[in-house]
This record gives C-alpha cells, structure tokens and sequence, in this order.
C-alpha cells in the first residue's frame, strides 16, 4: 500500500494526533498569504524531539515533504503545503522550558506564543524585545525561522539578535545542538544564526535559547505630522544623525493615516501627507529629554502639529493607531496584500514616492506605512484576487517595486520572508552567485529536498521575466 | 445532497464576506473551539476557509464541515478580534440554516430541539405551562424522590448536575400581563419596555422585577408589552430562520405600540438576537425599516442604568465579598457591552471586584450548546472554573440566562456550592439596593 508512510506516522504519535480528513487538510492549506492554498496530505502534531526525529526519518525515507507550521500568519506562502506530503505542526511543544535570571536566557519549546513569552519575563523584570505585530498569535519557532521583526527593530534589533542556540532536527533524522548561553561563542560556524531566518528549509527548530535584557523603566510617546513626506524622512534622518535612537520610529502616509482616522477616531491629522509615531523609553528623566528633543527637531524640519501624550491611555491610543492601519486598510477592500519591500533609512523618502508612482502607473491602489527607524516599509495593497487583470497590474506593480528597491541599496523583503510568493525575486537580491551558494547549503542540510521544499528557491531556479 | 448544499452555499453565503478573511489568525486566540483543541479545523479562519470549500464544492462529505459548525459556540469572539471585519457570525447563521434546512438531524438531538423550541419557546403560553411542570417536580416532592432513586443517573453526568442547579420556578400567578411600573425619581428621565425573554420570564421572573425596581429607581418608567414573544435566538442559532422571521415580526408589532426610548433586555443573548432583527429582515420590504427601528432602540438594562447615573442616584451596598464578572459573549461582542456591567459592580460600597483572566472567552452555555456538545462545554467550563478561582471570588456576576446556569452549574462540578454563587448582576444590584436605599426617599 502507497499510504504506509502516515500509518508508520501514526506509530510514532499515536493516532490522534495524525489527521488525514479532508476538513482537517482543507482546514491546513493555507497561510496568511493570499492565492497559494494547497492542501497537505497528513497533518501530524509531535510531541517531542524525539518523535520529530522518527517522523522525518519516515519522510526522508518515502520523500514526503515536510512543511513545518507554526501559527501560519507568515506572509510569504511559507508553510502553504504546495507540494503536498505532512504539516507539521507545533502546538503539543508549548513550553516554556527554563528562565534563567542568572545569565537572562529564556530557553523554549518552538510552540510558545511570542507574546507568553514577553508575558513571562516581563513580570521578572526582564524584556524579549523583537515585537511583530502578530505577537499574541505568532509562535517562536516561525519568528525564528522568518527572523522577524518589529516595531522596536530600530534600538534593539529583530529576532536574529536573541536567538542564542537552537536545536534542530535535519533530513537525515541528526539533531543538532547550535550555540547555547554564551554570549561569547566561536567555535566553528555560526550554525544557529544559519537556522535562523531559513523559513524551515535547513531543519526543524525543537528547542531554542533566547537572549533577554533589562525591563526599560519608562516610556515615552510623540506623534508629529508633516505637510510632505520629505519633510517627514528629514525629521528621521536628523534624529538619527543626533545620536538619538528612539526605540520605535514609524511612518504612517496619508492613505493610510485616511484609513486608520476613519477606523479608530483617534484624532490624526488627516489633512497631512505623514505622520511619525515616535517613542523612546528607558530611565524617566533620559526618556523625557529624548522626546523633547525629537519634538524640536520635528518642529524644525516642518512639523505641521506635535503632541507628546499626556497619559499612557493617548500613548496607548496612539500606538494602537499605527497597530491597526493594516486593520484599516483591510476593512476596505476584499483581497490585502502586505508587501516588506525595504531600502536604507536615507531612501525612504525617494521610494515612498517611488511607490505612490508605481502604483499611480499600474493603476492600483496602494497605501504605505511601516518602520521610518529602519527603512522597513509596508506597501500595501488593496484588491481583489478574483479580478484576474487587476490581479496581474498588482503582481506587475510589486515586481516594480521590489526592483526599485534593489536599486536603492534595500532588499525585496525586511521581515517577512522569502516563501514561495517571493522566490521569483531572490536572485534579484543575492545574484545567481548568491542563490547558487545558498542551493549548495541547502543540500548540505537536505539532500533530498523534503524540508519546506519550494520555499526560498523558485522553482524552475532562475529569474523571473521582466 | 452535497451538491444541493453546495449550490446553497452559493446562492446564500456571499463570496465577498468569504474572501473577506485573509487568514492572517487574528482571531485565534479569541475563539474557545480553537483555545481547547488547538486545531484549525475548530478556529474561525478554518471554518471560514470549509464554507469556502463547501461552497466551490471542494469537499466530498460536507457533514465534516457541518460538525466543525455545530462545535462553534457561535459566540462571535471572533469579530471583535477580526482586523478585516469579517461577518462571521452572519455567515454562520446562514451556513447553519442550510444545513438543518437539508439533512435528517439525529433523532435524540432533533427531540430534544423540538421540545425546547417549538413547545417551549415559541410560546410563552406553553413555556408557561411547561415552566409549571417542572415547578411542580420540583414543590412537589417528586424531585426529592427521583433524587433519592436516582433517577438521573440513567443521565449524562453534565445533565444530572444541570438538573441540580435549574432554579425554582415562580408561581404562575406572578407572571405579569401589560403593565406600567412608574419611575421613582421625581421627574421620569426616559421611558422604556421590558423585553421579558422566555427564559428569563419562567426561569428567571425575579430576575425581571429586580430590573423593573432598578430602572424605576433610576428614573425610568418601564412598560411591559403583553403581546411579545420569544427574541428567536434559539431558533436562528439552530438553523430554524423562518421561525425566528415570525417571531421577529410578532416582536416589533409588539413594541411599535409601546413608542418609547429604550427597549431594554437583560439577557445579552435575547439582545444580541433583537439587534440583529433588522438583519433579518433586510430583505423584506414590508418589515425592513420597522426591524431599523427597533433595533436602534435595542439597549441592556445595564447601559441604561450608566446612562441614568444610577450608581449616583442611589446607594448601593453589600457585605464584604469579592465579585467577578463572567462576560457574556453577545452582549460583549454583538451589543459592545463590556464597561457598563463592571462599573455597576464596582459601584457597589463592599464589593471587591477583581476580574478574572479571559472574563470576555464564552463560558460554553452558547444557547444549548451545552446539550448538544456536551463535552467540549464541559471541557470550556473547567477551564472557566479555573480562572474564577484565581479571583477567590464567592460571586460571579453574568448578564445572561444560560452564562448564569451554566456558572451555577460549573460551581456545582466544583463542589462549591458553599462558598459560591452565581447570580445575575440585576439581582445583585438589588440586593445591593434593599439594605437601606428601597423606601429611603
Ligand atoms: C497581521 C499580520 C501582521 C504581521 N506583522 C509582522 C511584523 O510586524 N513583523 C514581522 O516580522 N512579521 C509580521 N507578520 C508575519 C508573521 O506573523 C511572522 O512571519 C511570524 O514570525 C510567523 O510566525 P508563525 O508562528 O505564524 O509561523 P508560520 O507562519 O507558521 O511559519 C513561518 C515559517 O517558519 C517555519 N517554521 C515554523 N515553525 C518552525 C519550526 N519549529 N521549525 C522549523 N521551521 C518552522 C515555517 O515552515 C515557515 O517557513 C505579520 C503577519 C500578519 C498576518
Ligand atoms: S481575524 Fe478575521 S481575517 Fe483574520 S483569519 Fe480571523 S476571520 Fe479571517
Ligand atoms: S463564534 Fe466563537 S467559537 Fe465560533 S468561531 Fe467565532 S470565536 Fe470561535
């Protein structure tokens, strides 16, 4: 019989816990990534490392593909099962296994939820900074593997910069321990900072260690809108170039400052063409020095209002009008696609016009917000999949842009990963060489290509048209 | 049959609102199905995705779809939680309806759905005359003596401690028929009537005069409509929609007479249902604009009592005790209460209020869900008597028929019953009232 591979499958993990129904595989084609849905061909939730060994040793052996799967909120077709075979899944690995006050590591299952994560050592005092706005659904395990980011990349980093040691499970059934608690660790490649970002195509994280810091004091927020756009990226490149690094730096345009007036009536000015959010935090009184001297530099450079919140309810109110905008513009179209297409900070202003110009060209509609502190912008666009020649304009806009931000010195995607949606444009980024180098890796790990396979590297392994 | 279903689908759930979701999980950890089972099969974007599949008739045996259906509470946690506005609970009322609309339902669930809906709910009449049975079970003597034999444990464990917890029935007699109950301030603020609710007319009749004395001390002269009849809610929420259509219809006639400025319930599930009335009945061009102008009248007896300063204009008072507050689910994400109910409490002189973790996930009641999925509620409940233990309260507060019997029945799988209650929140504040303020001024 073809199907003994998922009956060896349900040896392992206990029937229960291998679903094979349409509904279940149905209720498992899809990410948050619009036009990709395939459906797998077994669903199977591990409990341990162990298990996950045995069960991609199985695989290896009848060349099923592997997809693992977080949460599934990956915006890059990454964990869409697109050539068929097992999805595995994380939610029985949930654990938060030490934390450690001593050396401020926390070590975990790859199921955890971000956001109990920061729960947990927040209340020791302590702080896991990288903060995707998918945070309360979003698992580590897919954080790692997309290297996420957030809205406090600028000061302090995205996911790669926490991430100590990983254990991982590869194709040949190995596990393989990477780094550890040393801050200090040299001895011999940097396996771990390898697993991290490879979208779940070098192995399966079982076990990760991550860095913590200190809980920042204080917090501090300020809204500033501007009459031009580079008015706006002037403020943020003078705030940099004062030495000042806010903790979150961003850029919200006037279509989607529209939308996120309309949604949440928090008072933004909608006649301006920007508006940065801006906050720092750490002790009081550096806080609130840092927030008068960015409101001044703002003023300087145009500012048509500033407002430092009074309170932490309008800080909240204000933070929570720059969490919604993809909300916002959600609400009003049937189909969203939430691009990541970044270029170096001095750029912003010239590819966010750059944007408005594309999308103007291919007639579609596009707005733009995202993190001004780091050059990591969010066109987002506001379709409708089943309108095939829009949908084409759309794919034609996209490609334009991602072009225009190579050209720029940036890169097709700043947080989101490369998937399959975005494989067409890798080589634009990293070369033929770039991609080559990179095959010879991936074989290193997965002879075989039964990890994530499609993801990353397109298909037919070349460029795509213009 | 699967391709009858389907092209329901088709004509009935909107591609748009289907396509809607974006799958981007914002609702996850918001849904109970998804929270207990961690399986995709039971969250939202899920289900979302099996209309979908239902609907382009990607799946061969739809009955898988229609049981990851009947597992949703039909809470609507989910849209609050939806960055995309998804019309979720629409799309389930309609996929629901389509399926009871073609299949045989098992005959021991489609017994136990006749009695409940036909006999008793659509006739308050009949809920009467059911109610008094079961009154007279219980005075009679007769519960005491199926107890001792046992009786009930030829039952399910859940139903033999539902049984338990169902309060005493009143009297027939103190049923109201048309009344107007006067405001007791000196000048009436705003006038209102009383949406009875079935439940919480039988069941629950106190309840209702406890909410009639607090909106009369508020300043708030209340009729009652004596030609009202059950809200529908249990028959749309079981796929019954023409049932709720007639009922809806019968309502609004019933309080277009009234002409007042609010129509007040105080079971978040009946006011969730009238609310939706006039999405109900968008399409009928008779009763469209009449279903407009009920709904906008649609208010919890609770957001009255804010409205009208209650909490200033009269003194509440209750022995030392902490209070928690079980949300329920339609009042919170269909009607947006959530404050009104918590600054009431917090109102009251001795009232510790401390709110337990995930007050706002349903407590699986969810109509009669909690019959017919008896273990993934039972399993919901446990997890819900958890987090009220973390409070140490010895109240919870709800503000909804079916949350407070099943809390009652979760403190009774507990072994509780001693040191906690469960009690809806127009009872508390009356009990809060009578100490001192009932016949002060
Ligand atoms: C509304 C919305 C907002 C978002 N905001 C942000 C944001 O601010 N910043 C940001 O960076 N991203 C953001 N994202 C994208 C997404 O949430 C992140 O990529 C997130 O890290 C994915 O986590 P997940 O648990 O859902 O992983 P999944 O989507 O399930 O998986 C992501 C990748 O990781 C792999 N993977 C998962 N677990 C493992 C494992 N244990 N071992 C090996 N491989 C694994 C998968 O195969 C896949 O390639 C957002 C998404 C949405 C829908
Ligand atoms: S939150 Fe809304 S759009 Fe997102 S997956 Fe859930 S239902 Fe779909
Ligand atoms: S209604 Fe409640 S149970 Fe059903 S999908 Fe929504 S949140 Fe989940």
């Amino acid at each position: 019989m073809t199907m003994t591979w998922i009956q060896e499958i349900r040896h392992i993990v206990g029937d229960e816990h291998v679903q094979t129904k349409q509904s279940s595989l149905l209720s498992y084609a899809y990410d948050a990534t619009p036009n990709f849905n395939t459906k797998p061909e077994a669903v199977v939730a591990p409990a341990s490392e162990q298990e996950i060994k045995e069960i991609v040793t199985v695989c290896a052996n009848h060349q099923i593909p592997i997809v693992p799967r977080g949460s599934g909120t990956n915006l890059a077709a990454g964990t869409t099962p697109t050539q068929g075979g097992v999805v595995l899944l994380f939610h029985r690995m949930y654990r938060i296994l030490e934390l450690d006050e001593d050396n401020l590591t926390i070590t975990v299952q790859p199921g955890v939820i971000t956001g109990d994560i920061c729960e947990a050592v927040e209340a020791k005092g302590l702080f896991y900074p990288p903060d995707p706005s998918s945070m309360k659904i979003s698992t580590i395990g897919g954080n790692i593997n997309e290297n996420s980011g957030g809205l406090r990349g600028l000061k302090y980093g995205v996911t790669k910069d926490y991430v100590l040691g990983v254990n991982a499970v590869i194709a040949n059934g190995d596990v393989i321990r990477a780094g550890g608690k040393n801050v200090k660790d040299v001895a011999g490649y940097d396996l771990t900072s390898l697993f991290v970002g490879s979208e779940g195509t070098l192995g399966i994280i079982t076990k990760a260690t991550l860095k913590l810091v200190p809980l920042p004091e204080s917090k501090q927020t300020l809204l500033a809108s501007f009459d031009s756009i580079e008015r706006a990226a002037e403020t943020v490149s003078q705030v940099i170039a004062n030495k000042l690094t806010p903790a979150t730096l961003e850029f919200i345009d006037r279509a989607t400052i529209q939308a996120v007036e309309d949604y949440t009536h928090v008072g933004l000015p909608t006649d301006a063409e920007a508006v940065l959010l801006i906050e720092q935090d750490g002790p009081p009184s550096i806080c609130e020095h840092d927030i008068q001297l960015i409101q001044g530099i703002a003023i300087e450079h145009g500012a048509i209002t500033t407002q430092i919140a009074e309170t932490e309810e309008r800080a909240a109110e204000l933070r929570e009008a720059r969490r919604s905008a993809l909300s916002a513009l959600a609400k009003r179209s049937p189909t969203t696609i939430l691009e990541d297409a970044t270029v170096p900070r001095s750029e912003i202003a010239t590819m966010v016009k750059a944007i408005e110009a594309i999308a103007l060209e291919h007639d579609v509609n596009i707005a733009t917000f995202g993190h001004a502190g780091d050059g990591n912008l969010h066109p987002t666009c506001m379709t409708d999949l089943r309108d095939k020649d829009e949908w084409e304009r759309v794919e034609a806009a996209f490609a334009a842009i991602f072009r225009k931000a190579i050209d720029l010195g940036g890169t097709i995607t700043g947080e989101h990963g490369v998937g399959e949606m975005k494989s067409p444009y890798l080589a634009w980024k990293v070369g033929d060489e770039g991609i080559q180098l990179m095959n010879q890796i991936k074989l290193a790990f997965d002879p075989e290509h039964i990890m994530n396979p499609g993801k990353i590297f397109h298909r037919s392994g070349g460029e795509v048209d213009e | 049959m699967s391709e009858a279903i389907t092209q329901a689908f088709q004509e009935r759930i909107s591609e748009d609102d289907l396509l809607n979701c974006m799958k981007c999980g914002f609702c996850l950890p918001a849904c109970p199905t998804y929270v207990e089972t961690q399986d995709e099969v039971h969250s939202p974007r899920g289900r979302i995705s099996l209309m979908m599949a239902v609907r382009d008739g990607e799946i061969d045996d739809v009955h898988e779809v229609e049981e990851s259906l009947n597992v949703c509470l039909g809470c609507r946690a989910c849209e609050p939680a939806c960055p995309a506005g998804v019309n979720y609970g629409e799309m389930l009322e309609e996929a629901r309806a389509i399926f009871y609309e073609h299949k045989d339902v098992p005959l021991q669930e489609k017994a136990l759905r006749k009695t409940t809906l036909n006999m008793l709910f659509t006739d308050q009449e009949k809920m009467g005359k059911a109610t008094s049975l079961l009154r007279f079970y219980q005075r009679s003597g007769l519960q005491k003596t199926a107890r001792k034999l046992k009786v009930m444990n030829f039952f399910p464990d859940h139903m033999q401690q539902m049984e338990r917890v169902l309060p005493d029935v009143p009297k027939r007699a103190k049923q109201h028929r048309e009344v107007t109950f006067p405001s007791e301030t000196d000048q009436t603020k705003a006038t209102a009537a009383m949406f009875k609710g079935c439940l919480m007319d039988t069941l629950f009749h106190e309840t209702n005069q406890s909410t009639i004395t607090l909106l009369n001390r508020a300043g708030c002269d209340v009729v009652v409509p004596d030609t009202q009849g059950c809200c529908g809610a249990l028959h749309g929420h079981s796929g019954k929609k023409a049932g709720a259509k007639e009922l809806a219809k019968q309502n609004i006639q019933a309080f277009e007479q009234a002409d007042v400025d609010y129509i007040i319930t105080n079971a978040g599930g009946c006011g969730a249902f009238l609310h939706d009335y006039d999405h109900l009945l968008e399409n009928d061009a008779e009763w469209a604009e009449r279903a407009k102008a009920f709904t906008d009248k649609i208010v919890d007896f609770s957001t009255v009592l804010m409205d009208l300063d209650f909490p200033n204009e009269a003194a509440l008072n209750i022995d030392q005790q902490i209070i928690t507050y079980q949300d329920s689910c339609h009042l919170r994400n269909v009607l947006g209460v959530a404050d009104a109910p918590r600054q009431l409490i917090q109102a009251i002189e001795g009232a510790h209020y401390i709110e337990m973790p995930h007050a706002d996930q349903c407590c699986g009641s969810a109509g009669i869900y909690n019959l017919t999925q008896p273990e993934m509620s039972m399993q919901i409940l446990d997890h819900k008597m958890e987090n009220v233990d973390t409070t140490r309260a010895t109240t919870i507060v709800t503000t909804n028929p079916g949350c407070l019997l099943q809390m009652k029945l979760g403190i009774e799988r507990t072994e509780q019953t001693d040191t906690m209650r469960a009690v809806h929140l127009a009872d508390l504040l009356l009990e809060a009232l009578s100490t001192e303020d009932l016949n002060s001024d």
